[in-house]
């Protein structure tokens, strides 16, 4: 058979694709989450790259004023105290109990992993940083939204207190429930992601993850996690394993 | 210029791949909506504001496991209609963990076969010639005549390629024009990241739950669109039709 020379159409259009593929996958991210060779987690990692390729990773979400904060139900963890919830920690959840009791005048942020200074804050350790206060929509997957002002000490600050080091990639979320999850540097320095211990202008109540949360504006509310008790920064991806997002099903990235 | 009497290859193809896609999206937007059957104006709405439309379509309808409500107000104006804040002790139906990623999955392959088919068609000239009307096609007697037709269920015969009828290209162009981009861009607006960069689609819908009233709106209309599509299929011949779209005879 002699060789093939004219390009069809077919081949332009495969050859087009892959290419474009190629590109987009290479461009950005050297480490995207893992996928386990699941057809939706490839979809939730293309979702990534063409946020992250596509749009300023620094834009602010809208922010509010203070008439238009409205009522915020608390789903979830409500209270990780309580053993009879099935999200409850069987380790952290009497931990909890304790340093509730003591108004959390015990509780300290643990701070670990690539690190030039690994150590423990306080809450008022934590109150004399540099504060944020802002109105901002929470978007929960299920379908809600709810209008609330938080104040916290902006996450890339304390990272940087804590001499992040170059190597570093991913700051994981560990929490008194039995959830975690992580983000990237570029979300963990958006000018907006608090590690908040404020709600509307009081202390962060419990059903909404007092003592101290995370607010990340840019992604669905199962992002802003809870109840976080130690920020682990990573240099390589940790799916968090039966604590994480993607073993239970659930996309990493929910910036949509 | 002349329209061809069959289906190029391109369009079957794009048609194929945008009905499959449209399936996925409507079966899994219908699970995510379970999630949440409640739709609202504006930017918030949730279980513990006032909704717009309460869906009875799972048992999340109306349940009513809450603690009882508790003010958070900013400062200690406890006054009527002030924000409050209660805990769930319901278990919800939430199937969004792979209702979510199906649906994006979806959206990515009906907005790469919807690109693919907007350049191919404009390229070709197809989307001129078959899904725009024609000057001479838009009289006033010619635009009766064919309601009257469509009312008595006069259907012409199926033809097998893209000479489509008046009411037929007015259709096709809203789902593809305007339907579509519509739905994709209410979609976007339910996006952190996306309204984050482009705040103005918060400004254009009126809010993030405006935006998802919307997109469920469209949906309905693409339902419609395609109960209205199938038996346009049937009743002007259904094998013929569904060769023409499929093989290409």
């Amino acid at each position: 058979m002699p060789p093939r020379l004219r390009l069809t159409r077919r081949d332009a259009l495969i050859g087009g694709l892959t290419a474009a593929g190629g590109m987009l996958l290479t461009g950005c991210a050297t480490d995207l989450p893992p996928t386990y060779g699941h057809l939706l987690r490839m979809g939730d990692n293309l979702t990534y790259v063409a946020h992250r390729a596509l749009l300023p990773g620094q834009a602010l979400a809208r922010e509010y004023s203070r008439g238009d904060i409205s009522s915020f139900p608390a789903i979830g963890t409500t209270n990780p105290a309580d053993t009879a919830l099935p999200t409850h920690h069987p380790e952290f959840a009497p931990v909890y109990a304790e340093l509730r009791r003591g108004d959390f005048a015990d509780f300290r942020l643990d701070i670990a992993g690539s690190v030039a200074r690994p150590g423990t804050y306080s809450l008022s350790d934590l109150k004399r940083m540099p504060a944020r206060t802002q109105i901002t929509r929470h978007v929960c997957e299920e379908g809600w939204s709810a209008v609330a002002e938080w104040t916290g000490v902006p996450l890339g600050h304390v990272l940087q207190a804590a001499g992040i080091l170059p190597t570093a990639r991913y700051v994981t979320f560990q929490t008194f429930d039995r959830f975690g999850d992580n983000i990237d540097l570029l979300d963990a320095f958006h000018p907006q992601t608090l590690l908040a211990y404020g709600m509307n202008g009081r202390d962060l109540p419990v059903p909404h993850g007092g003592p101290l949360r995370v607010r990340v504006e840019t992604q669905i509310g199962y992002k802003s996690v809870k109840y976080v008790r130690r920020l682990l920064v990573h240099d390589a991806f940790d799916d968090l394993g039966a604590n994480g997002p993607i073993r239970n099903g659930w996309s990493w990235y929910a910036g949509i | 210029m002349q329209v061809p009497t069959r289906h190029a290859r391109w369009v079957r193809a794009t048609h194929g791949a945008a009905a499959l896609s449209v399936v996925v999206l409507a079966c899994s937007g219908g699970v995510i909506l379970m999630a949440h059957p409640r739709l609202y104006w504006g930017e918030v709405g949730n279980d513990l504001t006032p909704a717009l439309l309460e869906l009875p379509i799972s048992r999340n309808h109306r349940h009513d496991g809450w603690t009882t409500p508790t003010s958070i107000a900013p400062g200690d104006t406890a006054s009527a209609g002030a924000p409050v804040s209660a805990s769930r002790t319901f278990e919800i139906f939430n199937q969004n963990g792979w209702g979510r990623s199906l649906h994006f999955l979806a959206g990515w392959v009906l907005f790469a076969t919807g690109l693919l088919y907007l350049t191919l068609g404009a390229v070709s000239g197809h989307l001129r010639r078959a899904l725009l009307p024609r000057r001479d096609e838009v009289t006033r007697r010619q635009v009766a005549r064919e309601i009257g037709d469509h009312l008595r269920l006069r259907i012409r015969a199926a033809t097998g390629g893209p000479d489509y009828g008046l009411l037929q290209k007015s259709a096709y162009a809203c789902i593809v024009f305007v339907a579509l981009p519509l739905t994709a861009i209410t979609g976007l607006t339910m996006s952190p990241a996306v309204t984050a960069a482009a705040p103005f689609l918060l400004t254009l819908f009126g809010g993030l739950q405006s935006a998802r009233t919307i997109h469920f709106a469209l949906w309905a209309l693409l339902l419609l669109f395609t109960f209205g599509h199938i038996t346009m299929v049937v009743l002007s011949g259904f094998r013929r039709q569904v060769r023409a779209m499929t093989v290409g005879e």
